[in-house]
């Protein structure tokens, strides 16, 4: 088949004083009408610089140095900037990760996807009006008059990205770029989202250029995949060929650094509880003026739960479900409307704020964004003593502790004396564990401490929570959205739903036989189930 | 309405702080040595205590401070502001008389300022970090700066007295009798240089503000979006930056109405404009009390009417506050 694009050789240059020369070298391409090409990489492999090269969106002083971008045989590259223009949009269309920020907060969707007709065609306004109503229907949005007239915040994330993929193929564009269309969406939604993509590109016949990281995601759409490493394509072959028999050593390495969705074989559990959680609650009650138009959100609704003695407790769900505010509850950085939470035997529910500030000795908390969560203006040794000097240890020693903290993780203990911006995400994550360690707690509240991480950190920082827990015999609470995470870290599992568990059981027992059929839905929702589990079966016979 | 409902509720929680402003400016004025009985008597080259103490009594003076401010609360209440006794005239007489000098003042300015800044701003968002920018920049640092009654002198030494071609001060030219178009074009002419002398100063703030907020807009997503649909650049920054852009403009506004009534009595004074501002510090130098207190009031409600329609202004920009979410 003849492809509609073609990279040949291009290198993208970036300005004097990046930590590299390039963000694309000598990157070589090809995508055909029909086709799904998913681009895999890393943070920083330059996959989403590709995709900005090929639309010529590149930041300032970033320029493409070298090669041609061919579409539909013409060089790109070369062309002047309103030629570009017109092929922006028409020719290839684009969608991004984040679809909250990537519509206008103040125009009405509509208005939005109206706006690609009248930049690229002379329709009249009511047609325009006719097609954008066509165009939402097609992408299965419930209710197309209302969606129209709707602003951004209005629509759920998953509308608000069929929204996106209406504008990008509105024009019926020979080439759409879709840049981690998933990335920022629940699994459920994700799951829609990708057959919608795939439905819409079969019946259309346009080529589709998909950037992801996740190798579930390629292993759902991807008819042929390119592998990205350090601006470098190191390996491209069909999908079957780059998921089942990995030629380079690096995809070899991603591909093995993805959870499998099977759990390992259970490890004997405690039967003394460490934590129970009995009919915690937490209700917001937002707007409403003087008790009328209140709305009232069960964040956590009466959930019942035991952490046994040593063993991770994982708590699954989707956005919006309360397993973070859950988190925040036992540890009291929310106090809870109702129930118990018993930690050792003593209801921490029930402390004054000065007991709880004493109490938080012995459960500690690891925060999701790795960025966001250390203070930059403090060095990452006085972040990690921190705790310790208010629980009235002198500083030197605690300094000397932080060090020795350090070197637990897996850090330079020299490295106390650099700010948390020295450090790579994966590296702030473990600053963020010998924090939360330092004060040498029973219980590890970790609230999504892997999600903002590449997959192959991920996996270097899941293998240093296993090994701490071993070492160091601390009970965990695992809050995740990613069930592949949750497979092979925990030992019991509690699904939410709505601020409810609505299942809960040994991992093994859970993911094996799901009962309630949201769980079942959830699962059913995984992208590339088919890829782990012939690799699964593949380790097991290994094993035996 | 929603928009309503919630600026109005806003319209009511700002009673009592009027209330609370003109209880503390009465409380204060009350530690300024003297009152307007000694302003009087000044005048009119001193008087024997006998009739101080008659003037007094007619005045009301002669009662105890917290007898005084509940005369004064229960009169405001019946929306009466008293009587001047410096004008020989009621407060609110004497008031209107000065307001609309100060409004046309204010609004020139704040128009001038607005509109400016926002095109300096635009301009210099467009061609960041070139000359440009920098000319805009430097020129906007300098505005502020300065202070605005030395530009205001300034600008009557080149325009008025050197080149003669706008009047040094004044409303309208009272010497001749006109009206209709020549009068309001005399007016104009006027407040020209008291508008820019008080605009400027807010121009450059303005267009620091839009300069930010412009930056910060054109590296949000939807601008990627908007140009990775075809958009040209001026239809992405009038389509999709601008509006967005605005938003904390308008905040602005309504912050800046209250100052910008401070500025002014600095440049009334300047251009001798019969305006609020002055009439203002008149009535401190001359403790009139009531007369002040008039003032406050009605500057007063001057903001709270501003906030008010910027509430409904930003509500009209931005679809997320109607909902509430």
């Amino acid at each position: 088949m003849k492809p509609i694009l073609t990279l040949e050789s291009v290198s993208v240059s970036l300005p004097e004083g990046a930590d590299r020369p390039h963000a694309m070298e000598e990157v070589s391409l090809s995508v055909a009408a029909g086709e799904i090409l998913c681009v895999v990489g890393e943070s920083g492999s330059g996959k989403s610089m590709t995709a900005n090269a090929i639309m010529r969106l590149l930041p300032q002083g970033v320029t493409i140095a070298a090669g041609r971008i061919l579409f539909e045989g013409r060089d790109l590259a070369g062309i002047s900037e309103a030629e570009m223009r017109k092929v922006r949009g028409a020719g290839i269309a684009m969608i991004f990760q984040e679809p909250m920020t990537a519509l206008n907060p103040l125009r009405s969707i509509g208005d939005q996807i109206g706006e690609m007709f009248e930049t690229h065609t002379r329709l009249s306004r009511a047609e325009i009006g006719a097609r954008v109503l066509a165009l939402l229907a097609e992408v299965n949005i419930p209710e197309p008059e209302k969606a129209a007239k709707a602003y951004p915040h209005e629509l759920s994330g998953g509308q608000r990205q069929r929204a996106m993929i209406a504008m990008a193929l509105a024009l019926d564009p020979r080439l759409l770029i879709a840049d981690e269309p998933t990335t920022a969406l629940d699994v459920t939604t994700q799951a829609q989202i990708l057959t919608l993509i795939r439905d819409l590109q079969r019946r259309k016949g346009t080529a589709v250029l998909f950037i992801t990281h996740d190798f579930g995601v390629v292993a759902e759409i991807a008819d042929r995949v390119a592998v990205m490493s350090q601006g470098r394509v190191v390996e491209t072959g069909s999908a079957d060929a780059v998921l089942n028999a990995p030629q380079h050593a690096y995809t070899r390495q991603l591909i093995a650094a993805v959870p499998p969705l099977k759990a390992p074989p259970p490890r004997p559990l405690a039967s003394e509880p460490i934590l129970t959680m009995a009919h915690v609650s937490k209700t917001y009650r937002t707007g409403g003026f003087l008790g009328r138009g209140q709305r009232v959100t069960h964040a956590v609704k009466d959930v019942s739960l035991v952490l046994p003695r040593g063993a991770t407790l994982g708590i699954v769900g989707e956005s919006g479900s309360g397993k973070s505010t859950l988190a925040r509850c036992l540890v009291r950085l929310i106090d809870p409307d109702g129930g118990e939470i018993r930690l050792n035997g003593r209801d921490l529910a029930g402390l004054t704020r000065a007991e709880m500030r004493a109490e938080t000795r012995n459960i500690q908390m690891v925060f999701q964004d790795p960025f966001a969560s250390l203070n930059p203006r403090r060095k990452a040794g006085e972040l990690v003593a921190q705790g310790l000097i208010v629980h009235g240890m002198a500083r030197s020693q605690a300094l000397a502790r932080a060090a020795e903290l350090f070197a637990l993780v897996g850090l330079d203990p020299a490295a106390t004396d650099r700010y948390p911006h020295e450090f790579s995400g994966g590296q702030r994550q473990r600053i963020g564990l010998a924090r939360a360690l330092a004060l040498e707690p029973d219980v590890l509240v970790a609230d999504e401490p892997v999600s903002a991480l590449d997959v192959s950190v991920q996996a270097q920082v899941l293998a240093l929570l296993a090994e701490l827990r071993q070492r160091l015999g601390i009970s965990i609470v695992f809050i995740t959205h990613d069930l592949r995470v949750a497979a092979q870290v925990c030992d019991l599992v509690a699904v939410m739903k709505n601020g409810e568990v609505v299942e809960t059981g040994p991992i093994g027992q859970v993911f094996g036989q799901p009962q309630h059929p949201y769980t079942k839905a959830l699962l059913a929702s995984i992208p590339g189930q088919g890829f782990g589990l012939s690799r699964d079966l593949a380790a097991a016979a290994g094993q035996a | 309405m929603r928009v309503l409902a919630l600026a109005g509720r806003r319209l009511a929680a700002s009673i009592p702080t009027l209330f609370l402003i003109l209880i503390g400016v009465f409380l204060l004025l009350q530690l300024a040595p003297g009152d307007t009985v000694d302003a009087m008597m000044a005048q009119m080259g001193g008087g024997d205590a006998a009739t101080a103490k008659q003037l007094r009594e007619f005045y009301g003076l002669d009662l105890s401070v917290g007898a005084q401010l509940a005369n004064y609360l229960w009169r405001l209440v019946r929306f009466d502001l008293g009587f001047s006794a410096i004008y020989g005239k009621p407060v609110a007489t004497v008031i209107l008389e000065r307001l609309p000098a100060t409004i046309l003042l204010m609004t020139a300015s704040l128009s001038f300022a607005f509109f400016f800044g926002i095109v300096f701003g635009v301009l210099a968002a467009r061609r960041v970090n070139r000359w440009q920018d920098t000319l805009i920049s430097t020129l906007g640092l300098i505005f502020y700066a300065m202070p605005t009654f030395w530009f205001g002198l300034m600008a009557i030494v080149v325009f008025a007295i050197r080149l003669q071609w706008l009047p040094a001060g004044g409303f309208e030219d009272i010497t001749v009798s006109r009206s209709g178009l020549s009068r309001t074009l005399d007016i104009a002419r006027h407040l020209l240089l008291p508008t820019l002398t008080l605009g400027l100063f807010y121009l450059a703030i303005y267009l620091r503000i839009m300069r930010g907020s412009m930056l910060e807009v054109l590296n949000l997503d939807f601008v990627r979006t908007a140009r990775a649909k075809g958009l040209d650049e001026t239809r992405v920054v009038v389509k999709h930056v601008l509006r967005n852009a605005l938003l904390p403009m308008v905040t602005l506004i309504g912050l800046q109405a209250g100052t910008m009534l401070g500025g002014s009595v600095v440049v009334e004074s300047v251009f001798s404009l019969p305006g609020l501002g002055r009439l203002a510090y008149e009535s401190v130098v001359q403790r009139d009390l009531n007369t002040l207190l008039g003032i406050v009031f009605m500057s007063a409600l001057l903001v709270i009417i501003v906030n008010f329609i910027v509430d409904l202004l930003y509500a009209r920009l931005d679809p997320r506050i109607t909902t509430g979410s």
